[in-house]
């Protein structure tokens, strides 16, 4: 019953204009076509080259199935011709968001392979520039998530906040994503004079700053609208799907790698998981913010218990990793990551995998989008914490 | 889904917030009128200081895009009277900005400092192969690199680093005590040009060894009983 | 009553004066508003916005005209040709005709008719059907959303909108926009001169939200939606084809905040009471002080845009059925009762 009508001079889009009108009564009511649209790969609201597909039933997604691989860049393959130096550099860029937390974790992996000691002053030292890098991440999606629902100005005032932590970062490690500061046995150097006092005046404006954020948008009733019950997540399922990170904190599961597996000083310091319980958009941003309070928080005790001594061990010219495997867990902004190392000595990796807290959270995604509204998705991606470069690798 | 409350507090806090920011100056930076002041760390543009390099190839090995491009040949350097010495002299070292990631492990691995980084950025060109910078263009850069900022409190400066310190400062010291001596007037000024050993000199001479020859080593017994004379003098203090 | 300063002999020379002169005021219009967007915005979001053009960028929207003129101009292969290229004319044609009926001082309207609230509110309707034609020819299935959306948006607003006109024209006694602004200079409540805005308090907000809506200004930007349609009916426009409906967009803000500047906020006089000097003297000033008004609401648009997250479709809807028109009626209800009342 669906016969297309030829058009003129065209090619003929299946639902699109061109295309007959196929209205069917069925139960009494009318049939109408699903309609299939594919968001992305090149899309306003994707971060980078997700490509969605959905079919929908007016603006009511009926089925979405996410296409990833856009951005596939093999780095699992490349690490095993690459030595541990290189690694360090490489794996700070598939996830430009959070490139300091992914260098650290390749560093602690071989470190436990070579059974290594660091230095106290340099693992305090990489608490802060995690806790640093985390805040980084969170304004990046508190501001494209106000963006994506139409909010243009909290993007303006989150890249304000990271341009002036960038800055003083740079200041230490000589780059403003991609910072390739950790290094096997301890850190690439010590902080530069001046460093703490500017983390400690950046610290404090950023608590103003963050309340800021609270009051643009957080109590705002249209804010509240597009995102109150929206997408809401229930804890078996996010559990079940391996997601992890404020996404699932936001569903009242207070699972942390800082606390339940601590690695570097976080077992030293008094670390806060802030988790609320509903689980929709509303909540999951909430988590944002209330991460980077607590992320301040560890940032001033470090401050305070910095200890000093040498932030590097002696190591010889060429690291070469003793044969065995390793699994170090780390609480990146997004979630967990897992970097599984196996060593044949040599000195590259014979294999080197990640778990990266994207990939889980986006498989997840199809469940929150099926039945909800076009305009929802939109709500629901940018709240669904992940970065393509993180997802594909 | 909750209906949508007529617009309240939360609408207004928002709009007292935008208008707030609307009178506070902006904190735009106007770029290439005003240049940014950037630390002393960043990782702008890598410099060559082509007198230190050794062709000993380990930036290239490194690097991980394969970037840096270096072509050497040996020459042989005649040495008046011994055996004719080859060393490698450098043909070609060029860093290709457009693979390179910025990631720092040449400039980390040179073990002579021959490789720097200087936080100047501006070397975007229309055309990509212009981005291959020679070593001509490469030791240009040197001019602008800025001396390594002092470490934070607590800090631990490296070995190599704070011997170097060491060493820089006791030669100023020693350099402002001779200007001052020479200033006061009170001593005699000091003998310049070679010293050396001027007996041993002689003796070698008389014994038939080339003048040029004689004199070198004369003047390295000189420095080596003069690094005894100052290890005694440091050992009585 | 002052007569329209265009009331010429001979006819020709007249309505060429009046078509060059409509003309210039939608550009102008437009492009102080554009340029006001540009910059207030930029502010409130802790930047300086175009700082390059001439001085302070305000030579940019000029510059932008002149980038777009030299743009390839794109029609999809599947489009429908001709209604792809009419539309963009179509969203600006209405603008131009409101803007025949619009006083902006005393004897500067282009022509005083008897209906022409009613004019004004009828063909600024019409640009909703640019963005239709444009959302469905475009053969893209991003436009034909922002079309729909786009339309349904025009159904549920143009009701509030003329609700709240309506409540005004129950006051004043007159559909004729110069009209209104005399009965208003004239009005008192409770002895004290006053303009309608602040007893019609109720129906300036009506017809504030519901002219947003209809020029789908943030946050009602359904139809344009950049995160969701990409740009929704102007998806596949380039060139001069789309900066007529940024153009389109400018000029509504332009048309609508006089709009509101007539019925609610005195038109060109200062204060109601408070009149005007005699002759050239007063036809400037009044022209200075409808722009200002216009500056005024035209910025608070902007205020809203840099504030506010977008409203989803089926809220909106809601917003306008549930609450809007209901609230109108009753408006209406109390503007007659207290009319016949007093």
């Amino acid at each position: 019953m669906s016969e297309t009508l030829p058009h003129e001079g065209g090619v003929i889009l299946p639902g699109g204009p061109g295309e007959a009108m196929s209205v069917e009564i069925r139960d009494g009511g009318l049939v109408t076509q699903e309609m299939n649209l594919n968001i992305g790969p090149q899309h306003p609201a994707t971060h980078g080259v997700l490509r969605v597909v959905i079919d929908l039933d007016g603006e009511v997604i009926v089925r979405a199935r996410p296409v990833i691989g856009y951005m596939h860049r093999g780095f699992e393959k490349l690490a095993e011709a690459r030595d541990y130096r290189q690694i360090i550099a490489l794996v700070n860029r598939h996830d430009w968001l959070s490139a300091f937390c992914n260098e650290l974790g390749v560093a602690l992996a071989v470190e436990r392979l070579m059974e290594l000691e660091v230095p106290e002053r340099a693992q305090w030292i990489r608490v802060l520039m995690s806790e640093w890098n985390r805040i980084l991440n969170h304004l990046m999606f508190i501001g494209s998530f106000g963006l994506e629902l139409g909010a243009i100005t909290p993007v303006f005032f989150s890249f304000r906040e990271r341009e002036d932590i960038q800055s003083f970062l740079e200041s230490a490690t000589g780059g403003r994503l991609h910072f390739t500061y950790t290094r096997v046995g301890g850190l690439k150097e010590d902080l530069p004079a001046g460093f703490l006092d500017a983390s400690r005046q950046m610290a404090a404006t950023m608590r103003s700053r963050n309340d800021e954020y609270r009051q643009l948008l957080l109590g705002n009733e249209i804010f509240q609208a597009r995102t109150k019950g929206v997408g809401a997540l229930a804890p078996d399922v996010a559990v079940d799907y391996g997601v992890t990170g404020p996404t699932l904190h936001a569903t009242g599961v207070a699972e942390d790698v800082r606390l339940s597996e601590p690695y570097c000083v976080y077992d030293e310091l008094d670390v806060k998981v802030p988790v609320r319980t509903n689980g929709d958009s509303y909540d999951r941003f909430v988590v944002l913010l209330d991460r980077i309070d607590a992320s301040l928080d560890l940032i001033e005790q470090v401050h305070e218990g910095l200890p000093a001594g040498p932030v590097n061990r002696k190591m010889p010219k060429t690291v070469k990793a003793p044969e065995g495997a390793t699994y170090v867990r780390t609480e990146n902004p997004l979630g967990q990551g897992g970097y599984y190392l196996v060593s044949d000595g040599g000195k590259t990796p014979w294999r080197m995998r990640m778990r990266t807290p994207s990939f889980s959270n986006i498989q997840m995604v199809p469940e929150l989008l099926e039945g909800s509204l076009l305009s929802d998705m939109i709500a629901i991606l940018g709240s669904v914490y992940f970065v393509v470069g993180d997802v594909d690798r | 889904m909750a209906a949508p409350s007529l617009p309240g507090s939360g609408l207004l806090k928002g709009l007292g917030l935008t208008f707030k920011t609307m009178l506070s100056p902006a904190t735009t930076a106007q770029y290439p009128h005003v240049k940014p002041e950037l630390p002393p760390r960043t990782r702008g543009v890598i410099a060559l200081m082509e007198e230190n390099c050794t062709v000993c190839m380990l930036c290239a090995k490194e690097c991980p895009d394969w970037c840096i491009y270096i072509d050497s040949s040996k020459e042989t350097v005649p040495v008046e009277g011994g055996r004719t010495r080859t060393r490698n002299v450098l043909d070609r070292f060029a860093i290709d900005f457009a693979l390179c990631m910025y990631c720092g492990i040449c400039v980390e691995v040179c073990p002579f400092d021959a490789l720097f980084w200087s936080p100047e950025f501006e070397y975007a060109e229309y055309d990509i192969r212009e981005l291959t910078h020679e070593k001509e263009r490469l030791r240009e850069w040197m001019d602008t690199v800025p001396p390594p900022p002092p470490l934070e409190e607590g800090a631990v400066p490296p070995a190599e680093i704070e011997a170097g310190i060491a060493a820089a400062r006791k030669e100023a010291e020693e350099a402002v005590a001779k200007a001052k001596a020479a200033a006061e007037g009170g001593g005699e000024p000091e003998a310049e040009g070679p010293q050396i050993d001027e007996e041993l000199f002689a003796r070698l001479v008389a014994e038939g060894t080339p003048e040029r020859a004689a004199r070198a080593k004369a003047k390295a017994a000189f420095v080596k009983a003069q690094k005894r004379r100052e290890r005694e003098q440091g050992g009585d203090q | 009553m002052a007569t329209s300063v265009f009331a010429l002999e001979p006819l020709w020379l007249a309505l060429l004066l009046q078509a060059l002169a409509a003309l210039l005021l939608f550009l102008i219009g437009a492009v102080v508003v554009g340029y006001l967007e540009h910059k207030v915005l930029a502010h409130m979001q802790d930047r300086l916005g175009p700082m390059e053009a001439i001085w302070h960028g305000i030579g940019q929207l000029p510059a932008d005209g002149l980038k777009f003129l030299q743009k390839e101009d794109i029609i999809p292969t599947a489009a429908d040709r001709w209604v792809f290229a009419l539309a963009p004319a179509v969203a600006v044609v209405p603008g131009v005709v409101v803007i025949a009926v619009l006083p902006f001082g005393p004897g500067l309207w282009l022509t005083d008719l008897d209906a022409g609230i009613f004019f004004a509110l009828a063909a600024s309707g019409v640009t909703v059907l640019g963005t239709l034609m444009a959302g469905w020819s475009s053969a893209n299935k991003f436009s034909l959303m922002g079309g729909l959306r786009g339309a349904a948006q025009l159904i549920s607003y143009e009701l509030p909108l003329v609700l709240a006109a309506a409540a005004i024209v129950i006051q004043a006694g007159t559909l004729s926009l110069p009209g209104i602004v005399e009965a208003q200079h004239g009005f008192t409540l409770f002895g004290v001169p006053m303009i309608y805005g602040i007893p019609h308090i109720i129906g300036l907000g009506l017809f504030f939200v519901a002219a947003l809506a209809e020029l789908s200004r943030p946050p009602f930007d359904m139809p344009i939606a950049d995160s969701e349609l990409i740009a929704g009916h102007m998806t596949e426009y380039t060139g001069m084809r789309y900066a007529f409906f940024m153009l389109s967009e400018y000029a509504g803000m332009v048309i609508l905040s006089a709009l509101a500047t007539v019925l609610f906020l005195g038109g060109w006089y200062p204060w109601p009471g408070v009149g005007l000097p005699e002759g050239a003297a007063g036809m400037v000033l009044g022209f200075v002080i409808t722009f200002a008004k216009i500056l005024v609401l035209s910025a608070i648009m902007v205020w809203l845009r840099a504030t506010f997250p977008r409203m989803r479709e089926d809220q909106l809807q809601r917003l306008s059925w549930s609450v809007l028109i209901p609230l109108g009626l009753l408006n209406i209800v109390l503007v007659a009762t207290a009319k016949v009342w007093f």
